[in-house]
């Protein structure tokens, strides 16, 4: 039973976790432009930026 | 400043938000966000790929031409997103968010049940069953909200809908576990009522994610034209105004290949202006000093002032767009196809429910455990499969028909386009691109094309642009050209080594319902190209598949019977001609009454009360804002061939869907009799329901290719 008392917390904070973590997603605008981000990787910024973006 | 932007407070810069279809890839990004605030002025520049959009922040002094100049000297044609577009809605948000909280619950229940399902006994398996209250009934509450809200509304209408079993099912299973959970008793149905509102939720949000990705699709293409004007004020000097702030008496400057944004007189200059999106009008007017033209025209030639007499509300627009209004209604009243469903099923499960309650208490079970199956019998027959068979099947087709160029609005629109067994098509922008294609160039020699390109990419008119189009698809490359100057209303002209060269206004006689340009050349017979309103490519294919599908085709056209009568010719089609946009209602109100179902494709403005009316509509991707708006579904592209890919896709999908219900159906056959019996513990429950969610899932995974 004492394992029950540890191990079912965990199970339940660790899945708010995950809930908390994709409301976080959400709310910050990462899927507002799937597409774009998979293009993004291709950019190469390695050249100094003389903008802050 | 202009009304896109917002307000300026304090350090808040203006942001103007632009749809510039042309971001293809991870350079254009790149450019655009780099080469943009290298443009005085400009703050700094986002772009959205998936929505084909750019938001630029920038100072306020900056006005929205030379925000577009900016775009365009990067290369990339942008249309300002005007007022007019929709607000973000954020219905597919708030459904993610439900969806994502009823996952969570789910999982951490069904773990729970596991262990209860495996024979844990006693204190162990009180306190899981509190656990799981204690986690589905805030999500419950949380995650209903859709479902709930939407049956209260129905039943305070005196109606049902899908929802309204699906409430019932969940808050009487939920108070019945609860119930179970206090009385320490051995079934608690969290699991299988929490599972059944995640499932649905999917199926819901898959629906609006449908809708949000195609109308991000269509905001894409709308031209927002007019969204503002150059006016000029009294001293001479011209500031843009947007459409909403332009007032009658003000004077508006077009140029060659821009539309009007208000009604009013020509006040100086002459013009020819093309009405094919307003009337279907396929030859342009010419317009001198003191002429009427109207909002939403196309000037061709030269630039114009033009004396505004009446904005808004009170233009040929805004009629066109109360018709179209008024139209739309007789279409709201189409129910779809889960709702007709759910019609049915609704009464047959309750009725069903309530029968094995009434049963099991004449047979004296106790009021307890009676209630305990009709509970049972709620979880069991509500509707999971049903409601993700129809959303399920109609986004994996629209995701196929938008892979291949066909936007579909929505679902309703599918099954609308399957049951279509009539066509009416427009003529000018519909059957025909709508747009001046050179009649023949093989006539020019190599060196005529070279200086014609070149001649005709220096300019923005439309024949130009026509002849540009044209010679780049032959892969003509320019000749190098100096001094060049262009001329309004007159032509191109300049120099080619030692040699003057111009292309202007025609020589001679010009052919009924074609213009046509010079191509002079010092020293050389001058070459007249001609241009006319191209039929679109498969267009005879389309319409003989279009037949063979059990759609027959006639033409309704604004245009005159002359203009029309070759395209009906060419197509094998009768026409009605000379319609106006209550001729074309009144037609289509016509073939409703005998009981036929239009599928109206049409473009223009005039076309608007029409597509708006007619049981589906589609609308080509060059189509006005006002046809893009009112129609179903738009197709992208020259071909017409989408329009007989879309009935088909349509048709697949309602077959997928029909079977779907059969699926339901079959396992509501197996299982109901189980439930009533009293043999249906939550184990079987969620296995069923689970089971069917897949089966259902799976097949409509099989419209991938419903396109091809």
């Amino acid at each position: 039973m004492s394992g029950i008392a540890v191990l079912i917390p965990i199970a339940l904070l660790l899945g708010l976790g995950g809930l908390f973590a994709f409301f976080w997603s959400l709310q910050s605008g990462q899927y507002e432009d799937l597409d774009g981000a998979s293009l993004r990787i291709l950019i190469d910024d390695d050249r100094p930026q003389e903008d802050e973006r | 400043m202009n009304a896109l932007a917002s307000p300026v407070a304090g350090d808040t810069l203006p942001e103007t938000l632009f749809s510039v279809p042309g971001i293809r890839c991870a350079g254009c990004i790149a450019k655009l966000e780099d080469g943009l605030p290298r443009t005085p002025g400009i703050v700094s520049a986002r772009v959205n790929f998936t929505a084909k959009r750019v938001t630029l922040t920038h100072l306020p002094e900056l006005q929205m031409p030379a925000l577009q100049q900016a775009i365009s000297a990067l290369g990339f044609e942008a249309q300002p997103l005007g007022s007019a577009l929709p607000a973000e809605d954020g219905r597919s948000g708030d459904l993610l968010r439900a969806v994502a909280v009823a996952g969570f619950a789910a999982m951490n229940i069904m773990l729970l049940s596991v262990s209860v399902w495996s024979g844990a006994e006693g204190a162990t398996r009180d306190l899981f069953h509190w656990l799981s209250a204690g986690i589905a009934l805030p999500a419950i509450a949380f995650a209903g909200r859709p479902f709930f809200k939407s049956a209260w509304n129905a039943l305070r209408h005196g109606r049902t809908n899908m929802d309204v079993p699906i409430s019932i099912g969940v808050i009487l299973a939920s108070a019945l576990s609860l119930f179970e959970t206090i009385v320490h008793g051995p079934h608690a149905y969290f699991d299988g009522a929490v599972m059944l509102l995640f499932f649905l939720l999917t199926g819901r949000w898959l629906d609006s994610v449908m809708r949000d990705r195609a109308r991000d699709g269509v905001t894409a293409l709308l031209k927002h034209t007019p969204a503002g004007a150059l006016v000029i004020d009294t001293d001479g000097r011209s500031s843009w105004l947007d459409v909403s702030a332009l007032e009658p008496g003000m004077t508006m400057l077009v140029a060659a290949g821009e539309r009007l944004a208000a009604d009013g007189v020509v006040a100086e200059g002459q013009s020819r202006i093309d009405l094919a999106l307003l009337t279907g009008e396929s030859k342009p007017v010419d317009v001198a000093t003191g002429d009427r033209v109207h909002a939403g025209t196309l000037n061709l030639d030269a630039p114009v002032r033009i004396k505004v007499l009446a904005t808004g509300e009170d233009t040929v627009i805004a009629d066109i767009a109360r018709l179209m209004d008024q139209a739309a209604q007789s279409r709201s009243r189409y129910v779809r196809i889960a709702d007709r469903a759910a019609r049915l099923y609704a009464p047959a499960v309750h009725t069903l429910a309530a029968a094995s309650f009434i049963g099991w208490m004449i047979a004296g079970a106790g009021w307890h455990q009676s209630l305990l199956i009709a509970v049972a019998v709620l979880i069991i027959t509500c509707p999971c499969a049903l409601g993700l068979a129809v959303p399920a099947a109609q986004i994996v087709a629209a995701g196929a028909l938008m892979r291949s160029g066909i936007l579909v609005k929505d679902g309703s629109a599918l099954e609308r386009l399957a049951e279509a067994d009539r066509v009416l098509f427009d003529k000018t922008g519909t059957l025909t691109l709508g747009r001046p294609e050179p009649v023949d160039l093989s006539a020019l020699r190599p060196e005529q094309k070279s200086v014609a390109l070149a001649l005709a990419r220096s300019s923005r008119h439309p024949l130009s642009e026509a002849l540009r189009r044209a010679l780049e698809r032959e892969g003509v490359a320019p000749s190098y050209l100096t001094d060049i100057r262009e001329v309004a209303g007159t032509g191109v002209s300049a120099n080619f080594g030692l040699k003057h060269v111009a292309l202007r206004r025609p020589d001679g006689v010009v052919p009924e319902d074609c213009l046509a340009t010079t191509l002079a050349i010092d020293g050389e017979v001058s070459a007249t190209i001609l241009f006319s309103d191209q039929i679109r490519p498969a267009a005879h294919e389309t319409v003989g598949k279009l037949a063979e599908l059990g759609l027959p085709a006639t033409i309704i056209s604004g245009d005159r019977a002359a203009a029309v009568a070759p395209v009906a010719r060419a197509l094998g089609l009768t026409a009605q001609t000379g319609m106006l946009p209550q001729d074309k209602l009144d037609t289509i109100a016509r073939l409703k009454a005998r009981g036929e179902k239009v599928l109206m494709v049409g473009d223009g403005l005039n076309d608007g009360p029409a597509l708006a009316a007619g049981h589906v509509s589609m609308a080509p991707g060059s189509a006005s804002d006002a046809g893009q708006i009112a129609a179903d579904a738009i197709f992208l592209g020259d071909s017409l061939a989408p329009v007989a890919t879309a009935i088909r896709a349509a048709r697949a999908t309602q077959k997928v869907v029909r079977q779907n219900f059969a699926m339901a159906i079959g396992y509501n056959v197996v299982a109901v009799p189980l439930a009533i019996m009293g043999l249906a513990t939550p184990l079987i429950a969620a296995l069923a329901m689970s089971g069917s969610s897949l089966i259902v899932v799976a097949n409509a995974l099989r419209l991938r290719s419903a396109a091809k």
